[in-house]
């Protein structure tokens, strides 16, 4: 892959940051009302108010205000948590493995699951088979992801399997505070399998409900793709050799699928990242989705405004990563 | 088969169409579905057993009809205050459906008229409008939403304004390509050379033709309004939690899940019933009414 390629998609990324901060900005501050009216309680005097907008600069014209704000986004200061008086940065920082490793985790889930169901029903194609993954597929992907978690929570309530956590990242009983925030590694590497356990299963539902609809995006847009790929030669030519269908289609047709899936399927994770927000908070998981409805709940300004960006920045990545990883898979780009 | 029935639809422009759209099972079932929640929706002082919000604390988590301790006249029993559940759901209909049509049509109206724009114009125009769609892509819809309407304060009007902001989006999107495409036909270039303007181009000629890709789209974005609403009102960010909407109960229910869990699903099946309903439709109408995408 061409360097100047991933040098520009970089540069790229810096407009769009550019533009995300001064949305943020401008939803947050000009915006109908008064950012100050999100802080104060109902008993506050004006000499309060008069207070507050001077602490957050909110007395100097927009324009200087827009100034300072790029001034400390670039410095990365995002100010100081209103509701937990800690420095936001660190705040998020503090959360953010737990959001990682919650999507991640529901990343290979709905890998796993989307690709299982795209090879049963490319295997099984103009049968049954193939309708019950598409009738599946159009079902999961009906329903979004925090009425998955409900559904669940409903699940595991109505049919008492008590061994399934239904809030939290970890059980009580489990001694384990890990160094790096990303658990369920750290405690794999330190061979604490008691902790590692606990984790996962606190993780199975909420990564399952923020995979079902991914899981079904990927279910159809790689049996569509297996499905052209096998009415390539190469694929006659394979039937020829007399390789059986599971091996044409897991093995020969599966890899020609792969391109169109990774692209779309990574502008859907950004999805699954978003779902977070609404997700850990119905299990209790302490990310960053779940930080920030807190924020708003306390009318944190700084806080939120320091979460929409990380959500932002988030998102752009995952973008970039998807163009990367589609330019090193395809061989007409990798040589270009 | 596809162009026989174009055929047909050429000869008779309505009924074929109307043939068309009776003949798809998922129009059918999708519209019978969102029919019924609509007439709930309407005639729901008339409906409603009960009043929705009237407490009694007698008659706390009655349980449902199909339960051995139901209590007459309480088809879904009651929940933690002794509201008849039936009646909430009747009531939390109206809201979903009014948010639903209201977001929608504000989301179309503004990304349609965008994207006509951004197709119709190209050049600096277009350049800004589709950084600028870029640039909403790159939030978390969910996040925004929340932020936008804890600023601009509860209400139905704020989720309504929320749904429209971030979402005209997926309208500019659509409705910017299919603009170029049509600026290419035959039937703009004529209209050129007659000597029209631009806009009234646009607005006489290119509008209608975008407009079959447009109910579609406001059928789709009906399902995901109700989402939205429903997302809103779990966290206690669209009306007071006293007047019923369907988040609302399904917030309620999550904190009584162990006690009563009937309080959870049945605003749940409410939301997933009206949302596959929505989306069976606009799938149906994608097949059935828009030539370019039945191509």
């Amino acid at each position: 892959m061409s360097w100047t390629f991933l040098l520009r998609r970089l540069l790229l990324a810096i407009p769009t940051l550019f533009g995300v901060a001064v949305i943020v900005f401008v939803l947050l501050r000009v915006v109908p009302g008064d950012p100050i009216a999100m802080l104060i309680g109902p008993g506050a005097t004006e000499a309060d108010i008069a207070e507050l907008r001077r602490l957050y600069g909110l007395d100097e014209s927009i324009a200087l205000q827009f100034v300072y704000y790029l001034r400390d986004l670039a410095g990365g200061d995002f100010g100081t948590s209103i509701s937990m008086r800690q420095d936001v940065m660190e705040l998020v920082l503090g959360r953010l493995p737990v959001t990682i490793e919650l999507c991640l985790v529901a990343m290979l889930v709905a890998v796993g699951l989307g690709g299982a169901m795209a090879l049963a029903g490319a295997y099984w194609r103009g049968r049954s088979g193939e309708a019950a993954v598409d009738g599946a597929a159009g079902f999961i992907l009906a329903i979004p992801d925090f009425l998955w978690a409900l559904l669940f929570i409903l699940f595991v309530v109505v049919f008492a399997l008590d061994g399934l956590p239904i809030s939290g990242r970890i059980g009580h009983d489990v001694a384990f505070r890990g160094a790096t925030g990303f658990l369920l590694v750290e405690s794999l590497l330190r061979l604490r399998l008691d902790a590692f356990g606990s984790v996962l299963l606190h993780t199975i539902l909420p990564a399952l409900a923020l995979a079902l609809p991914l899981a079904a995006i990927v279910a159809r847009v790689l049996k569509t793709s297996i499905n052209e790929a096998m009415t390539q030669d190469y694929i006659l030519m394979a039937r020829v050799k007399g390789f059986s269908r599971a091996r044409i289609v897991g093995r020969e047709a599966l890899r020609n699928a792969l391109v169109p899936t990774v692209t779309l399927t990574g502008v859907q994770f950004t999805f699954l990242v978003g779902g977070t927000v609404l997700v850990e908070k119905i299990f209790s998981y302490p990310g960053i989705g779940n930080m920030a409805i807190d924020a708003v709940i306390n009318r944190d300004l700084p806080l939120i405004q320091g979460l929409v960006l990380t959500f932002a920045v988030l998102f752009i990545a995952v973008n970039l990563l998807v163009d990367v990883s589609y330019a090193l898979l395809n061989p007409r780009m990798r040589h270009g | 088969m596809a162009e026989a029935a174009a055929v047909t639809g050429a000869a008779s422009p309505t009924g074929g169409t109307a043939r068309r759209l009776l003949a798809n099972p998922r129009v059918v079932l999708g519209g019978a579905v969102l029919v019924f929640f609509a007439l709930a929706a309407l005639f729901a002082p008339l409906i409603a057993p009960h009043d929705p919000v009237e407490q009694d604390l007698l008659l706390q988590y009655v349980p449902p009809a199909w339960s051995d301790k139901a209590e007459a006249g309480y088809l879904f029993g009651t929940d933690n205050l002794g509201r008849d559940i039936l009646s909430r759901l009747i009531y939390g209909a109206r809201v979903a459906l009014f948010v639903a049509v209201a977001a929608a049509a504000a989301a179309g109206l503004l990304g349609t008229a965008l994207g006509l724009l951004a197709g119709y114009l190209g050049g600096w125009v277009d350049t800004v409008i589709s950084r600028l769609v870029e640039i909403w892509m790159a939030f978390p819809a969910v996040l925004l939403s929340i932020v936008l309407v804890a600023v601009m304060g509860t209400g139905l009007h704020s989720v309504i304004i929320a749904i429209a902001v971030i979402d005209w989006t997926r309208f500019c999107r659509v409705v910017r390509a299919e603009t170029m495409a049509q600026k290419q036909q035959d039937y703009v270039a004529s209209a050129v050379t007659v000597g029209l303007g631009r806009m009234r181009i646009l607005w006489r000629e290119i509008l209608p033709n975008v407009l079959p890709l447009l109910i579609v789209l406001f059928t789709l974005e009906m399902g995901i309004a109700v989402i939205v609403e429903a997302i809103l009102s779990y966290v206690n960010l669209s009306l007071a939690s006293d007047f019923p909407t369907w988040g609302g109960m399904i917030s309620d229910g999550r904190k009584y899940v162990n006690q009563a869990p009937w309080l959870m699903i049945l605003p749940i099946l409410c939301v997933i019933a009206l949302v596959l309903a929505l989306n069976a439709l606009g799938d149906g109408l994608k097949d059935a009414l828009d030539p370019v995408m039945r191509r």
